[in-house]
């Protein structure tokens, strides 16, 4: 076992779980959480993410390995001792108590006197903006409402780590706009640490400190938003994240960062990832909105030429599909202004952009 | 009344129609022994049939002396608090147990599912006097036949599977992450029980009491073999009513169960519209 840096306060160490004692669901999670930070995990359903949820919950065990709070193994601690707030997905408020009897809960339980649980109550229901609505059932309450109110409701008894269980799965658009909003600025206010579950990459992208892609029971790369979506370490979070386009082809030279790649349209020149060889096949990832179309004044490194298949009309932006020589689609959004040119069926055109754009990926 | 769609022909029409007809038909079929006893428990004479002064709604040909009968009657009286002593009792016990089986019945991690729901719902589909026979021979060995412990226990069991089979429907709606919400809110896995799981429950717990108290209050058959005199309930003594003593004041009896039985009934009813407005809201 590592030694536990000051700085780190949830750490999960290689921890497996199976359900049926052949397959592994998690098949070693490995991470550093430090205090204060917003944790995503991010994968397709069934990629583990959420059992990684529920044993930190405690509502599943840990099959080996060991999950700590502060430096103490919490794996043998009920789930009911370890203080921990959790949003459910659907958001698991007591449909027979009012919403401040809701949010009380928590703190009767824990015995605080009668004055102080009211004036806790009315201190988190004005946080989050229901200081109207504390006589009404959940069931009398809007999604987004109700959203809030399970917030408050683990927020309320002051834990320092939050769980969040793909807790905007069930609103609409709009409103999970306006929640991750909310969410991101209560997070910022109170300073808790959070971990929060989902498959919308959106979401992901735009509210944490640090994403975990999880696939098939193993994190694929845990880096921050930005880095994730720029630096990519292998083509399965190149695919999940973001759109991308790939082209294929063969590894000519390599050398620490770049690799000259030949297609079928031409050589082209890309950033190496980890595990790439010389006379290998590749695929070379680039991202729809780093593509142009000539006439640009961009720089460009690369020259593709490509057949003009349709083009979509979106709105603040217009989606172009080619194809490369093999067949191959290739998407390119440009901004919806006066450089976006037009093609007749089948005409021929250019795509250009440069080699720090691209990554060449070990193909398989 | 609703307007026929444009293309109906004559035998729509008659289809239509006559369907209401055997459907009222078969309710009258249904109705009408219960119905007909109602009346004929404030007869004046003591007979089972109309008089000509029922008939020609003659105010004397009615009376109210069955009723007086049984309100006279030591043994009427016996019979009634026997009944509801009973009835209670082991409509207690089969809530409590019931419930509780249902519970572990219905959660995920139960083994042998099927095969103990299979078992405790039996008494409801082996026929009632091979439980009676197997009963008696078993309660003679605890010296049980003919006391109220062992009348009270034969009809819990009898209770157990209808409070299962309400409270396991109550159950199916229930959301499971309530419960893990109330854990993680720091309760105690019994107080989340108390708390969160049994009010919402109530409903199909209530529901399922109802059934087991009505299920020993009508119940014949275990009383003829386990209960000794001291333990006569209603049916016990209309049955000997029946045979010994004919007289209407057994048609009183039964108008005032049947009261019993439709105000139950509408109980449940109310329940049932309440646990669906709970749920529909949650």
């Amino acid at each position: 076992m590592k030694d536990t840096g000051p700085e780190t306060f949830l750490r999960f160490d290689n921890v497996k779980k199976s359900y049926d004692q052949k397959n592994l669901v998690v098949k070693g999670f490995d991470m550093d959480v430090r205090d204060g930070e917003f944790i995503t995990l991010l994968g397709p359903s069934g990629s583990g993410k959420t059992t990684v949820l529920m044993m930190l919950a405690g509502f599943e065990s840990v099959t080996s390995g060991d999950i700590a709070i502060a430096g103490k193994s919490i794996n043998k601690t009920a789930p009911n001792k370890r203080n921990i707030g959790m949003v459910f997905q659907n958001y698991a408020l007591f449909p027979h108590m009012t919403v401040a009897e809701n949010l009380a809960y928590p703190l009767k339980v824990r015995k605080l006197p009668k004055a102080q649980v009211r004036d806790r109550v009315a201190e988190y229901l004005d946080l989050v903006e229901l200081s109207e609505f504390g006589d009404r059932r959940p069931g009398q309450l809007s999604g987004g409402q109700r959203q809030r109110v399970a917030l408050a409701r683990a927020m309320i008894f002051e834990p320092t780590l939050i769980l969040m269980d793909e807790p905007l799965g069930a609103l609409d658009k709009n409103l999970r706009e306006q929640m991750q909003f909310e969410i991101t600025r209560l997070h910022k206010q109170m300073g808790f640490t959070v971990i929060y579950v989902t498959h919308d990459q959106t979401e992901a992208l735009s509210m944490s400190s640090r994403i975990a892609v999880f696939n098939d029971g193993i994190v694929q790369q845990c880096a921050p938003p930005a880095e994730l979506y720029e630096h990519p370490a292998n083509a399965f979070v190149a695919e999940f994240i973001g759109e991308n386009n790939f082209i294929p082809g063969t590894v000519i030279t390599r050398d620490a960062t770049s690799a000259k790649v030949q297609t079928d349209g031409g050589t082209i020149v890309a950033q190496a990832a980890e595990g790439l060889t010389e006379g290998s096949a590749c695929r070379v990832s680039i991202r729809p909105e780093k593509l142009f179309i000539p006439p640009t004044n961009h720089d460009y490194d690369n020259a593709l030429t490509v057949r003009f298949n349709t083009r979509i009309y979106v709105g603040d932006f217009i989606r172009y599909y080619f194809k490369l020589t093999d067949g191959t689609d290739i998407i390119v959004k440009v901004l919806n202004d006066l450089s976006a040119p037009d093609f007749d069926n089948g005409a021929e055109a250019q795509l250009l952009w440069l080699a720090s754009d691209c990554i060449a990926f070990p193909a398989g | 009344m609703k307007r026929f769609p444009e293309y109906y022909s004559f035998w729509h029409y008659s289809g239509h129609y006559a369907l209401r007809v055997v459907a009222f038909l078969v309710l009258v079929f249904l109705m009408l022994p219960i119905l007909v006893i109602m009346p004929l428990s404030f007869n004046s004479e003591p007979f089972f049939t109309f008089t000509e002064g029922m008939l020609s709604l003659d105010p004397d040909a009615y009376s109210l002396r069955w009723y007086q009968e049984i309100l006279d009657d030591q043994k009427w009286q016996l019979a009634i608090r026997n009944s509801f002593a009973v009835g209670i009792a082991a409509a207690l016990i089969a809530t409590t147990l019931g419930t509780l089986a249902a519970v572990g019945l219905s959660s995920p991690w139960m083994p042998y599912k099927r095969l103990i729901t299979a078992l405790l719902l039996s008494p409801m589909i082996v026929p009632l006097i091979i439980i009676a026979a197997g009963m008696f021979f078993f309660y003679t060995r605890f010296n049980l036949v003919g006391t109220f412990t062992g009348l009270i226990i034969a009809h819990a069991a009898l209770g157990v599977p209808f409070v299962i089979i309400t409270v396991t429907a109550t159950l199916s709606g229930f959301d499971r992450s309530l419960f893990s919400a109330g854990l993680s809110l720091g309760a105690q896995p019994v107080k989340v029980f108390w708390d969160i799981v049994i009010p919402l429950i109530r409903p199909g717990v209530i529901a399922g009491g109802l059934f087991a108290f009505v299920t020993s209050f009508d119940e014949v058959v275990l009383v003829l073999f386990l209960a000794g005199p001291e333990q006569r309930t209603i049916p016990r003594q209309m049955f000997s009513g029946l045979r010994e003593q004919i007289n209407p004041t057994i048609l009183a009896v039964a108008t005032l169960l049947v009261v019993l039985s439709a105000t139950l009934l509408f109980t449940l009813e109310a329940l049932r519209r309440r646990s669906a407005r709970l749920s529909g809201s949650a």
